[in-house]
């Protein structure tokens, strides 16, 4: 699935990557990415860390600017149009991106009004949101109250409220507790089949991106390793062959993903763990 | 594309000058509005704050209202100093915000901001615009106890909107480079170091508790480019019932606005980049 897509195809694609790189003080964390995601597609992304996920979904987001290539996202150049790409797109950081220090409808006050939710919309929406989530009883407590995966919950409900095209979720799960990381793709799945939402997400937990991806890229040092349905993919290895026998066959040396990433990865990722968990 | 009624589109883009300045104005607020819900949430830290204008103004200017021949401009020395507290006070404040940021970012809630498509000038507004509400907070400290100590205040309508206006851009100008500061050091510890190091310059290189006049050559020069002397001729000549301007308000109004939009310029370029 590598590639441009032809003009036809274009229509249906949410996100398309071309040679998309990114260079930081002569390190390539992105190294010509071309991919691309249909609309309503869960696309998995997966890989050791440092391999250049979160770089990649940064500059998706366009948090980041790209050091070559191009890439669009629901239609808009990440470039060119990088306030109409930000308009159309709802984003979870690995991080905890919910402010503690205000309530959950404040929080969701907050960014209907910085997403330009009509006035006369924001609190049906926010409330709907809430429900959804299964936050409305929390919506007037402190966030900084709010358990690991209420947070999650809170911060992908913030991310929906402006009906984002495409929804990138980075390690949506992480540190999260079994039942609460069943509750965050249960409603991930619920707004996929709703609403027909493209999701875009990044996890090191092999067993939910077999589960609930229809297709998956491997990152391996900036590049795409592998793209495929989770079956395709298992089936290059194997007949019994799992998402973690793919993963190590295509990454290498196990003991290079044991000790990937950078020391700020590594410190971000246990603070996210320890702040959601 | 959605499979129930709820539309999935987002707003459209507001391509029309008059929605795009609604807009922006909303975006402003909603960020300046979520800093006061925080205040709301724990005003401890207003409450703290509030102590040290208390003791400039109680021991400081109790002790020097007393050294004979320190009587500028014809105004007893407590009444000119309080302006000068109050303005200090409010670079205190705002001077230290750039540790918010800094720490918004270490959090992640930052990239909350900067993914949605605000305007970067509307994020940094908005958080100059709540550093002008803390301020605003140090004001009424101020005005109470510079009341209690017998200073002549002016009660003037006229002034203290005149007032509130200058705090609100004394509190907006430094916040933003607080913020600009924050964006280049990126660490809370080198944020520390260089904050205590602006502050005392800029406070000391001012007009805020001594005339220029008592000032040699180079120090004063100095202080006619420090928007803190600007903003504290301002306050003299709105706060103080006998208070005179002796740059004009003509011109501190202008001199504030200009480094403001400077600043509020150069942060929404900076801002961006805090998220890399």
């Amino acid at each position: 699935m590598a590639g441009s897509a032809s003009d036809t195809e274009t229509s249906e694609l949410a996100v398309q990557t071309l040679e998309l790189t990114r260079r930081f003080d002569g390190l390539t964390a992105v190294d010509a990415v071309s991919l691309t995601v249909k609309r309503g597609e869960i696309f998995g992304l997966i890989g050791p860390n440092g391999a250049g996920k979160s770089t990649l979904i940064k500059m998706l987001t366009t948090l980041l600017p790209p050091s070559a290539g191009s890439a669009r996202v629901a239609g808009y150049d990440i470039v060119r149009q990088p306030a109409e790409v930000r308009r159309h797109i709802g984003y979870v950081p690995q991080l905890l991106s919910a402010d503690g220090s205000l309530t959950g409808y404040e929080n969701m006050l907050l960014s209907a009004r910085l997403y330009g939710v009509p006035r006369h919309e924001r609190a049906g929406r926010i409330e709907r949101a809430l429900a959804r989530m299964g936050l409305s009883e929390a919506a007037g407590h402190l966030v900084g109250h709010y358990s690991g995966g209420m947070i999650r919950r809170l911060e992908i409900a913030q991310s929906l409220l402006h009906r984002p095209l495409v929804l990138f979720l980075d390690e949506p799960t992480v540190g999260l507790d079994p039942s609460a990381r069943d509750t965050v793709w249960e409603r991930v799945l619920d707004l996929r089949n709703r609403f027909n939402r493209t999701m875009i997400v990044t996890s090191h937990h092999m067993d939910e991106i077999n589960a609930f991806c229809d297709r998956i890229a491997l990152i391996h040092r900036g590049r795409i390793a592998a793209v495929g349905t989770p079956a395709e993919l298992k089936a290059r290895i194997g007949p019994d062959a799992t998402l973690d026998d793919v993963f190590i066959q295509l990454v290498g040396d196990k003991s290079e993903t044991e000790t990937g990433g950078s020391y700020g990865e590594v410190r971000r990722a246990r603070r996210a763990a320890r702040e959601h968990g | 594309m959605a499979k129930s009624g709820e539309p999935a589109a987002p707003p459209a883009s507001t391509a029309e000058p008059a929605a795009w300045l609604g807009n922006y104005v909303t975006q402003v607020v909603a960020v300046a509005s979520a800093e006061v819900q925080k205040l709301r949430h724990d005003p401890w830290e207003l409450m703290t704050r509030a102590i040290q204008p208390v003791l400039w103004l109680m021991l400081f200017g109790e002790v020097m209202a007393r050294v004979r021949g320190v009587s500028p401009g014809g105004l007893p020395y407590l009444d000119f100093l309080a302006a000068g507290i109050l303005a200090q006070s409010v670079l205190f404040v705002a001077i230290f915000y750039g540790i918010s940021a800094i720490w918004e970012r270490d959090l992640g809630v930052l990239q909350r901001y900067l993914v949605s498509p605000a305007p970067r000038s509307a994020l940094v507004l908005g958080k100059a615009l709540s550093a002008g509400v803390r301020g605003l907070s140090q004001a009424f400290v101020v005005y109470i106890l510079a009341a209690l100590l017998g200073v002549g205040i002016s009660l003037s309508l006229l002034h203290i909107l005149g007032v509130v206006l200058i705090i609100i851009m004394g509190s907006a100008l430094f916040s933003t480079l607080s913020l600009i500061i924050a964006c280049l050091v990126k660490t809370r510890e080198r944020f520390m170091g260089i904050g205590q190091v602006l502050t005392m310059p800029i406070f000391f290189a001012s007009n805020a508790i001594y005339p220029l006049s008592l000032m040699p050559g180079w120090l004063r020069a100095i202080s006619r480019v420090n928007p803190l002397t600007y903003e504290v001729d301002a306050l003299r000549a709105l706060m103080l019932a006998h208070g005179v301007s002796e740059y004009g308000l003509s011109l501190d109004f202008p001199v504030l606005a200009s480094a403001m939009a400077v600043l509020t310029a150069i942060g929404a370029r900076m801002y961006r980049r805090m998220g890399f």
